[in-house]
């Protein structure tokens, strides 16, 4: 797990430094560093300018020989392995955090509180919703609901953006009942209650957004697994001794069907970080993904360098945490036996 | 063949097919005359051009259309020319060779219930040294003319109404619009409607000296989709839009199931490390962040829309799906006709490509065409980042612009709704055809 998480940053630091990006943003940090600690510093007050110059010219020299940027790129890029992995992502060239700082570690953690919010909070309603829903329909299969479910399914080749903004329109531009976007309202509201409830209101349109581009898709899959299931023998064999169809749906038909599912949500999750940079974008949601847009913008390498790497990590715990759920739910795979936990 | 027919007789019993199918082939005949209507270079020399080629646009205005669905009239707004003989030209020479009057009249009828954003002449006279004259005079329907102006035409020369600091003094107001266009009496302060005429009477000194005028008005509405900021009409990137979409959305779908296919087949035949290797890709390759990867690549090297896709291809070949069709491999592997080409001696590239493959087209045909959407929507993610390719006229674009703007918050709906729905319209077309196919070909779907 750990192996896959390096080979994947590792392989994100390759990409970033084909144009030689990686080193300038290096380069730059050196002759920052240093430039400040001469300038700064009153033992050399009293040089001259040109003095000044050639130390900090002699200076950046030996700290570009410490650091090794002039060894051979295999060595170079392992070194960056490393930082990258201890997260220690170098400084933005234009953006700071709202502290002011300018290290990109600092920028890009406080920014992750909101992306965790977002997701976390869309992505556990989706699941829950979707297999209540999945299990309601199954059970009236052929119904009228169902057909709906399914006549809605191609709706979800849309990403959550593209919802986002008919969901600006309609509950913003034209009601004027939610806002447009933003974390909370402005100024904040003091007391933490009122604080909680406005950054609520603002999760509504966002959170809605995500849900119902992957809602009515992952609602099809999973009636359709609910229903292969279903005739299966021993839910027959089930029925047929008088269990109540709760205990058959929890015991017999959800149980089984349950480390499928949270396959089929693995690989969805996976896509959905993908699609919340955009939609952290479009409503202006102050996490990871609309620094990245921000980033772009100034054009500011080291972040964008650096929000990958998070990317990367987040995604690599995604999965963690779902073969951690999978190992629980399924008991083929014992937690601690070589595979599923292995971190 | 007759299997094929079949598959059509199948297709045809889904509405949803139906639909699907007349979306699609509705967007390829869009896309070809486009194509065919605007030539690549002049789609990119009109999409970037500004205020030089698109002049006799208003900014921001709505389609024409929006007065079908309204009580309150728009004025629509509309450019007309003495050179193609939209004005009519009279030329009438006099007793002195040199002098000879040249008229140029304009009747429309107003029905509008607003006034226009503004209205303009653009003069183009030619003459070598005596310049030529213009007077222009408006006549209202109720019979009233108003003198706008004399000038001598240069030239090219333009005459904007509202700026136009002599007709203000004369008409003792600053909004000449409202001026000329409502009847000063009126207690309702609403434009006159009725038969407009603009009357420009020029004299020429010389003996080949022409006077032509372009009469434009600016109205708040305009065309069949509107225009935006920089007064582009939008049809042009509607209509542009959709091959690049479908460009992009199918080369990717069948680049990247095609390769997907050929390595998961080429993995389970030989094996091995390969396999081995072929797994350990695809779980790194799940926790790489696609489009963070993408936007770094539009970063740092180029936004040109072929890269994007390469890219996006490379990039998807070792995604889940690698996983299904290895399983299915596996199975068919065992079967006895892959034996029985063993037996007869068929080397791996031939049993791979025509054996193992061909099995599993059904499954490949709508894993196909139900991942255009995601790629068509791809492209437009990225030039909602602003990572769109940068001479190109495409849906994401014009979303991408509106965004920028504030269009949603400035009540400018059309300008995000027009991209947006024709994106919506391609995105089911293709998952509404890619449910259908994939009943029709997994038969263990088709009775739930």
């Amino acid at each position: 797990m750990m192996f896959t998480v390096i080979i994947g940053v590792y392989l994100t630091i390759l990409i970033a430094n084909m144009g030689g990006y990686v080193d300038t943003i290096m380069r730059n940090e050196i002759r920052d560093n240093t430039t400040q600690a001469i300038l700064a510093n009153p033992n050399y007050r009293s040089l001259s300018t040109e003095a000044k110059a050639q130390l900090i010219q002699t200076k950046i020299a030996t700290e570009i020989n410490r650091l090794g940027l002039n060894q051979p790129f295999a060595v170079r890029s392992m070194r960056y392995l490393k930082n990258a992995l201890t997260l220690n992502l170098g400084r933005a060239i234009n953006m700071k955090s709202d502290q002011g700082s300018k290290e990109v570690r600092l920028i890009l953690l406080e920014r992750l509180p909101a992306t965790l919010l977002l997701t976390g909070s869309s992505s556990l309603l989706l699941f829950f919703a979707s297999v209540y829903i999945a299990l309601s329909l199954s059970r009236k299969y052929g119904s009228f609901w169902d057909k709906i479910m399914i006549a809605f399914s191609p709706t979800s080749a849309a990403p959550p953006w593209f919802y986002g903004i008919f969901l600006i329109l309609i509950f913003a531009a034209i009601f004027r009942i939610l806002p447009f976007g933003g974390l909370v309202d402005s100024p904040s509201p003091d007391n933490p209650l009122d604080y909680g409830l406005s950054v609520l209101k603002h999760l509504i349109l966002p959170a809605s957004a995500v849900i119902i581009s992957s809602v009515f898709i992952s609602i099809y899959n999973w009636r359709t697994f609910f229903l292969i299931y279903s005739s299966e023998d021993y839910v027959e064999m089930a029925k047929s001794k008088g269990l109540t169809p709760r205990d058959i749906e929890r015991r017999y038909i959800l149980r089984p069907t349950l480390p499928t599912i949270i396959t089929s949500f693995a690989l969805m999750l996976i896509t959905l970080w993908t699609g919340f940079i955009i939609t952290e974008t479009v409503f202006l949601w102050p996490g990871l993904g609309r620094t990245l847009f921000s980033a772009i913008g100034f054009f500011d390498t080291p972040v964008i360098v650096g929000s990958t790497i998070i990317y990367a990590y987040l995604l690599a715990i995604t999965v963690f945490l779902l073969d951690f759920v999978y190992a629980l739910v399924d008991p083929r795979v014992k937690v601690g036996s070589g595979s599923g936990g292995s971190k | 063949m007759s299997a094929f027919r079949n598959s059509i007789r199948d297709l045809l019993r889904y509405p949803s097919a139906i639909l699907g199918s007349v979306i699609i082939l509705f967007l390829l005949a869009v896309s070809v005359y486009a194509l065919v209507t605007i030539p690549y270079g002049e789609a990119v020399r009109l999409w970037r051009g500004g205020e030089e080629v698109w002049y006799q646009n208003p900014k921001y205005a709505a389609p024409a259309w929006f007065n079908y669905f309204s009580n309150k009239k728009q004025p629509v707004s509309f450019k007309v020319n003495s050179t193609d003989g939209s004005m009519l030209k009279t030329i009438t020479p006099s007793s002195d060779p040199n002098i000879s009057t040249v008229d140029i009249t304009y009747s429309f009828d107003y029905a509008y219930d607003g006034v226009p954003q503004e209205l303009m002449i653009y003069f183009t006279s030619q003459f070598k040294e005596k310049f030529s004259f213009v007077s222009v005079s408006w006549i209202t329907p109720d019979g009233r003319t108003i003198r706008i102006a004399d000038m001598a035409a240069d030239h090219s020369l333009t005459f904007r109404f509202s700026q136009d600091q002599k007709l203000q003094k004369r008409l003792k107001t600053e909004d000449v619009m409202q001026a000329i266009f409502v009847d000063p009496n009126s207690p309702t302060q609403a434009p006159l409607k009725g038969q407009y005429q603009l009357v420009i009477a020029g004299t020429t000194f010389e003996k080949d000296a022409t006077i032509d005028a372009e009469f434009v008005l600016h109205g708040e509405l305009f065309g069949a989709a509107g225009t935006d900021k920089y007064r582009r009409d939008l049809l042009l990137p509607l209509l542009y839009g959709t091959p690049i979409a479908l460009a992009f959305g199918l080369l990717a779908a069948l680049g990247t199931s095609l390769l997907t296919m050929v390595i998961a087949a080429a993995g389970t035949w030989y094996g091995g490390w390969l396999d081995e290797l072929i797994q350990r890709i695809t779980e790194v390759n799940l926790v790489l962040p696609f489009l963070a990867i993408l936007i770094m690549v539009g970063t740092f090297f180029s936004r040109s829309i072929w890269l994007m896709l390469s890219v996006t291809i490379l990039l998807s070949i070792f995604s889940g799906s690698i996983k299904t069709y290895r399983a299915i491999f596996m199975q068919s592997k065992e079967s006895s006709y892959i034996e029985a080409a063993r037996a007869y001696g068929a080397s791996s590239s031939r049993i791979i490509f025509s054996y193992l493959i061909p099995r599993m087209v059904p499954l490949l045909i709508p894993a196909l065409v139900s991942s255009v959407p995601s790629f068509v929507f791809l492209e437009a993610s990225l030039a909602v980042l602003g990572l769109g390719d940068p001479v190109l006229p495409t849906w994401g674009k014009v979303i991408n612009d509106a965004f920028a703007d504030g269009a949603l918050y400035q009540g400018r709906y059309y300008w995000v709704l027009e991209p947006a729905i024709l994106l919506m319209i391609t995105g089911f077309g293709f998952a509404m055809l890619g449910f259908a196919l994939d009943r029709i070909f997994n038969p263990r779907l088709r009775d739930i």
